[in-house]
């Protein structure tokens, strides 16, 4: 349904989106994932039309976002960063004119933007002007005006930003909801949101894509070899400096108590260093109490993706 | 043409909930008619002055003629100073709030956003003029005035008007700021204005192309009641010319991002 192949932004010879390529599937919800100017919010803007990529293409149920932009278009619904409202418009008039504009005949609105106002819980407040609304209403105004035309292709930019607990629930699942009939693709820095509703999650940092799986095939992938928590007879200092000097560690968090120190190490993704850091231990005469790998959270997994090299 | 219509409508309310509309159509009102009866009292005193010296002898002289050409001329200063607060927000304030990227993203090009809003504020002025007009009933009441002259005033002002909404139409997709899109506007409308004075030193060809492009000399004839297709045209060329330049801008947005 999209096809995103090798599509490059820079902004004045600065590359914020450095060949990236992912396609989605009808009915799937994608993740997009990656830590702040990761590129996410450009890339979005790419694939609705809204601005061109430097390099590259991208397909939208087979409409080049380019060549056939209207096309595109009509087959979207987009819920930028910034909820894009008219406060001085009350919630109805305001999905009134966007189901308009996205061509839903006059006979059908009333019931489409009925039907965006109970999906995002917005019955209370329709008659109500959107500048006066609290920012969560706001969000679930821009989420509403996104579904109002029932489009093939959601894209949805951090959709649950500025939400309640409640309705970040809500929310989810009723993306989840969509996404039988719908194609979604949203933008998240919210981990355990990937998890829940995301079929698929890629992964960017500094414009390029680090990882694309499934919520679960990211977190296997890495179980058991890239965080390894140790118990050694000796003092932190020590053992930290040692570890640290391994090929392939990143990161040693090292705390003394007593006579034994607990150390958690982070290593490089694939490389299963558990027989490496049990001879070092034992070479320099520590005693080596507990060796352990602990499996990775999506949280860590990210962390470790992004903060590589 | 939907789309068009759907756009218009918005810019319409958002007119009238927002003060911006009031103020200006208040403030032009109060203006107009205070110039209005200004003239007229002017003229009355003028005659009444003419005929005491002269007696019934005295060249008779059209009252609402002058009248009207002498408003007509105040009013193209004050229409320099109202219309850029009519444009100032139509893209500008879009920037700002982002709704940019909704009007972008949806199946509305670019072409019918602009006349959207162009005829939104075309709609405005004809508002604006009408209401103006309606203050010179008191010519109708007591006496019979030749309207052809008037409405070719009016007509001159339309046109005018419309120049100068599509030159801010066109300032508007620069910036994000409306105070920049407002003084911008005025500024080039008033070198517009300004431009004839270069003319008096300026010579053969030269003079007359400068004269051409001066937005104020092609009113006068309109201004003295005659119709002359040349100023029509020059309007609308005008109009045109901001209307394709708003439209090259808007362009370019999509890409500068
Ligand atoms: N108009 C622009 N001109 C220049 N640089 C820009 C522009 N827009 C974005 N950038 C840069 O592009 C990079 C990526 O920005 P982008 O908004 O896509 O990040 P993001 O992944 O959405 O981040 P966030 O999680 O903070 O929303 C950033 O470094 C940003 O500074
Ligand atoms: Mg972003």
């Amino acid at each position: 349904m999209i096809e995103v192949e090798h599509v490059s932004k820079a902004y004045g010879g600065r590359k914020v989106v450095d060949d990236i390529s992912f396609r989605v599937k009808k009915g799937e919800i994608l993740g997009f994932l990656g830590p702040n100017g990761a590129g996410k919010t450009t890339t979005m803007r790419i694939l609705t039309c809204y601005m061109p990529a430097t390099e590259g293409t991208a397909r939208i149920a087979g409409h080049d976002v380019f060549e056939e932009s209207l096309e595109v278009r009509r087959r979207i619904g987009y819920l930028p960063e910034n909820p894009p409202l008219y406060p001085e418009m009350t919630v109805d008039s305001y999905l009134n004119f966007v189901a308009r504009i996205k061509g839903v005949r006059s006979n059908a609105r009333k019931a489409r933007v009925g039907d965006a106002i109970e999906k995002c819980n917005l019955g209370d407040v329709r008659r109500r002007i959107i500048g006066r609304l609290s920012k969560g209403y706001k969000q679930r105004v821009g989420l509403a005006q996104a579904i109002v035309g029932n489009p093939e292709v959601l894209i949805l930019d951090e959709p649950t930003i500025g939400l309640d607990p409640r309705q970040i629930h809500e929310v989810r699942s009723l993306i989840k909801g969509l996404g039988e009939a719908h194609t979604v693709i949203l933008s998240t820095h919210i981990l355990p949101e990937v998890s829940m509703t995301c079929s698929r999650v890629v992964i960017i940092n500094n414009g390029k894509v680090v990882a694309q799986d499934t919520p679960e095939g990211l977190a296997h992938q890495m179980k058991g070899a890239e965080r390894i928590s140790l118990t050694v007879e000796a003092p932190a200092a020590a053992v930290r400096e040692k570890i640290l000097a391994i090929d392939g560690v990143l990161d040693v968090h090292a705390e003394e108590k007593g006579e034994v120190s607990t150390c958690s190490v982070e290593c490089r993704l694939g490389s299963d260093l558990r027989r490496i850091l049990a001879r070092q231990i034992v070479d320099e005469g520590w005693g080596l109490l507990e060796l352990r790998a602990v499996s990775m959270s999506l949280e860590d997994v990210f962390i470790n993706l992004i903060t590589q090299e | 043409m939907h789309n068009i219509l759907a756009i218009w409508q918005r810019e319409m309310k958002s007119y009238f909930v927002s003060p911006i509309a009031y103020v200006v159509l208040t403030v032009f009102l109060f203006l107009f008619g205070l110039f209005f009866f200004g003239n007229l009292a002017e003229v009355v005193q003028y005659t009444t002055m003419m005929q005491a010296q002269f007696g019934q002898s005295g060249q008779p002289i059209d009252v609402p003629a002058y009248v009207i050409q002498q408003l007509m001329r105040t009013t193209s200063l004050i229409l320099l100073f109202l219309i850029p607060m009519l444009t100032m927000g139509l893209f500008s304030e879009e920037k700002k709030r982002g709704t940019i990227e909704l009007l972008l993203t949806t199946p509305v090009g670019n072409f019918q956003a602009l006349m959207g809003k162009y005829l939104a504020s075309l709609t405005f002025l004809v508002i604006l003029l009408a209401a103006g007009a309606v203050t010179l009933s008191p010519l109708f009441i007591y006496g019979q005035p030749d309207w052809k002259p008037m409405l070719a005033a009016f007509l001159g002002m339309l046109l005018y008007g419309a120049a100068l909404l599509a030159l801010g139409l066109f300032v508007s997709t620069l910036t994000e700021n409306q105070i920049v899109a407002v003084v911008i506007t005025f500024g080039l409308g008033l070198m517009l204005w300004l431009v004839s004075v270069f003319a008096s030193s300026a010579t053969g060809a030269t003079r007359d192309v400068i004269n051409y492009l001066s937005v104020i000399s092609h009113l006068d004839d309109f201004i003295k009641g005659v119709i002359d297709t040349s100023h029509i045209i020059y309007y609308l060329t005008f109009a045109f010319v901001g209307l394709f330049l708003a439209y090259r801008s808007l362009e370019s947005m999509r890409w500068k991002g």
